[in-house]
């Protein structure tokens, strides 16, 4: 293995690839069409199934199939695309079969823009589609994590029989970075043997539905899926942290925001300010605990998205008041620099000692 | 201590802007530095200019993009009206004087501004414009040797333009040169 200068769009999708990945459907949308572009050319070289689907819509229902058949699969879109797929993901989270989703946000909402933005951090974490299934969400912030969360994502959504979003935006999806690429695998799922549809001859038949049709029956499900979203909350919680030992100040962002919170957290310790930072990697679980464990030690914190404040809610929730919350955000594909977020650290530290006095 | 540089390239399309960003950034990875290289993808990138950001570190890289780049290279008139305000103080800002029509106004930053279209001609090729400023911009950085953006051009250079790369290396050593020579007092 080497390290390459590689683009995060095809990072991902040559991660999948040696991942064991089966099947591939999708439709081309900017920014994230390298990732389909990578697989259009690689999979049929390998014998594998690269379908460019005639929609969104299309796509996520093939996906839907191809789990149900026992196959590792996934789709990739961005923002307006995995809005016109929430119907095929509910009825995917409904029958328990497992996928990978990729959705490499850009500016919304509507047709929004192409450039880079994580607005859809309450579609994803929250759901996407009806029903209040929860997949388990990632967040990688550069290239080497998208490679290696892309690569445990299969497993992970077999081993739960759930959906497992790859939550980015453009910038990372367009960057190039030195990252290695993990071994080839054997193609396909070892696990989904054991329940996939494959030929009842012999065996008892089996039946994937996300039909109850007695409210009694809807509840055992839901309740069923609850139980199932513990195990999860227990066991699937990632997040990094950084300078926060002797921190008073905690700077918090996910993905691409979480780089430059990175970069001005360190522009704020150069200046002589105890400033920490924290980045969730699972939005979902969100690391709750983890976040909650550090709020004796702040005086206040900052949230740092590229959005007008979703995650925020759950940072919120985390320290439930006992550590002021403040925002810094840009919207609409505007990429924020590490001097704004920096100056938003020193506002929010101004206005604090102010307060004191 | 960490040292961190961010690089912004920037011109109309076709003139190898992505390609220079790219070929800094491998040389970077060849350095064995910390490295990203993020492109300019918007809409902007259709109305004919094109630029890209690239960070090199001693140090894991945090923001992939920056306010106030330390070093630009603007090889036309609209990305040196546009960048040239942006450069951090005591930054560089390399520009092609054979494509721009005003004289540089910052004077607390390094600016070096040869007729560098010309100069690539007489390495063998116009095209390589850009090779000549990133050749001036890093030897007046320090932050790589030359030696690694050969390396890059020798293992990185697309297969179409392969019969390029001795131009490219002239143009490279040409624009090194020049910071030597102190061009920056432009005529």
């Amino acid at each position: 293995m080497s390290i390459e200068l590689i683009k995060g769009n095809t990072a991902i999708a040559e991660a999948a690839l040696r991942a064991g990945l089966d099947a591939y459907f999708g439709y081309p949308i900017t920014p994230q069409t390298e990732l389909l572009e990578h697989l259009a050319k690689r999979m049929p070289e390998l014998g594998r199934v690269f379908l460019q689907a005639e929609s969104e819509i299309g796509a996520i229902h093939m996906v839907y199939g191809a789990a149900c058949a026992g196959a590792r699969t996934m789709t990739s879109s961005s923002s307006p695309g995995v809005s016109l797929m929430a119907e095929g993901l509910s009825y995917i989270a409904a029958s328990d079969v497992p996928m990978v989703l990729v959705d490499v946000m850009r500016g919304g909402p509507g047709l929004g823009n192409i450039a880079p933005a994580q607005q859809d951090y309450f579609q994803m974490v929250k759901g996407a589609g009806h029903g209040g299934y929860r997949p388990i969400v990632l967040a990688p912030a550069t290239v080497q994590e998208a490679i290696d969360l892309t690569y445990a994502a299969f497993d992970l959504a077999e081993h739960y029989r759930t959906i497992v979003v790859i939550l980015t935006d453009g910038t990372l999806a367009q960057m190039m970075e030195p990252a290695e690429l993990p071994p080839m695998r054997e193609r396909g799922s070892p696990v989904s043997k054991a329940w996939a549809l494959s030929g009842a001859q012999g065996r008892e038949r089996r039946i994937f539905t996300s039909v109850h049709m007695s409210p009694e029956e809807g509840e055992a499900y839901v309740a069923k899926m609850g139980e199932k979203w513990d195990v999860i909350t227990a066991n699937e919680r990632r997040c990094v942290a950084e300078q926060t030992t002797d921190a008073e100040w905690l700077l918090v962002g996910f993905g691409t925001a979480g780089r430059v919170a990175q970069s001005a957290m360190r522009a704020a310790r150069a200046a002589g300010l105890k400033v920490g930072m924290w980045r969730p990697i699972s939005l979902a679980p969100y690391p709750t605990p983890e976040l909650k464990a550090l709020a004796p030690q702040l005086r206040g914190c900052l949230v740092v998205e590229m959005n007008a404040g979703q995650m925020i809610e759950d940072v919120r929730l985390a320290f439930d008041g006992k550590v002021p919350v403040s925002f810094f955000g840009r919207t609409g594909g505007v990429v924020p620099v590490p001097e704004e977020v920096l100056e938003a650290v020193e506002r929010m530290v101004n206005s604090t000692r102010e307060a004191v006095c | 201590m960490h040292t961190t540089t961010e690089f912004v390239i920037a011109g109309f399309g076709g003139q190898g802007v992505m390609l220079t960003g790219q070929v800094l950034a491998y040389a970077a990875l060849e350095a064995g530095k910390h490295v990203t290289w993020i492109p300019s993808y918007g809409p902007e990138m259709r109305g004919g200019t094109a630029n890209c950001t690239v960070v090199i570190s001693t140090e894991p890289i945090g923001a992939p993009l920056v306010r106030n780049p330390a070093v630009v290279i603007a090889l036309n008139q609209p990305s040196f009206d546009k960048y040239e305000p942006l450069v951090r103080a005591g930054g560089i800002l390399a520009v092609n004087a054979s494509l721009t029509t005003r004289a540089p106004s910052r004077t607390d930053i390094r600016t070096i501004a040869p007729h560098a279209t010309e100069m690539a001609e007489r390495a063998g090729s116009p095209k390589v414009a850009g090779i000549v400023l990133l050749g001036a911009a890093v030897a007046a950085t320090g932050v790589l040797e030359l030696g690694d953006i050969e390396l890059a051009l020798d293992k990185h250079l697309p297969e179409k333009h392969r019969a390029l790369l001795p131009i490219n290396i002239a143009a490279l050593w040409a624009g090194a040169e020049l910071v030597a020579e102190g061009v920056e007092r432009r005529a």
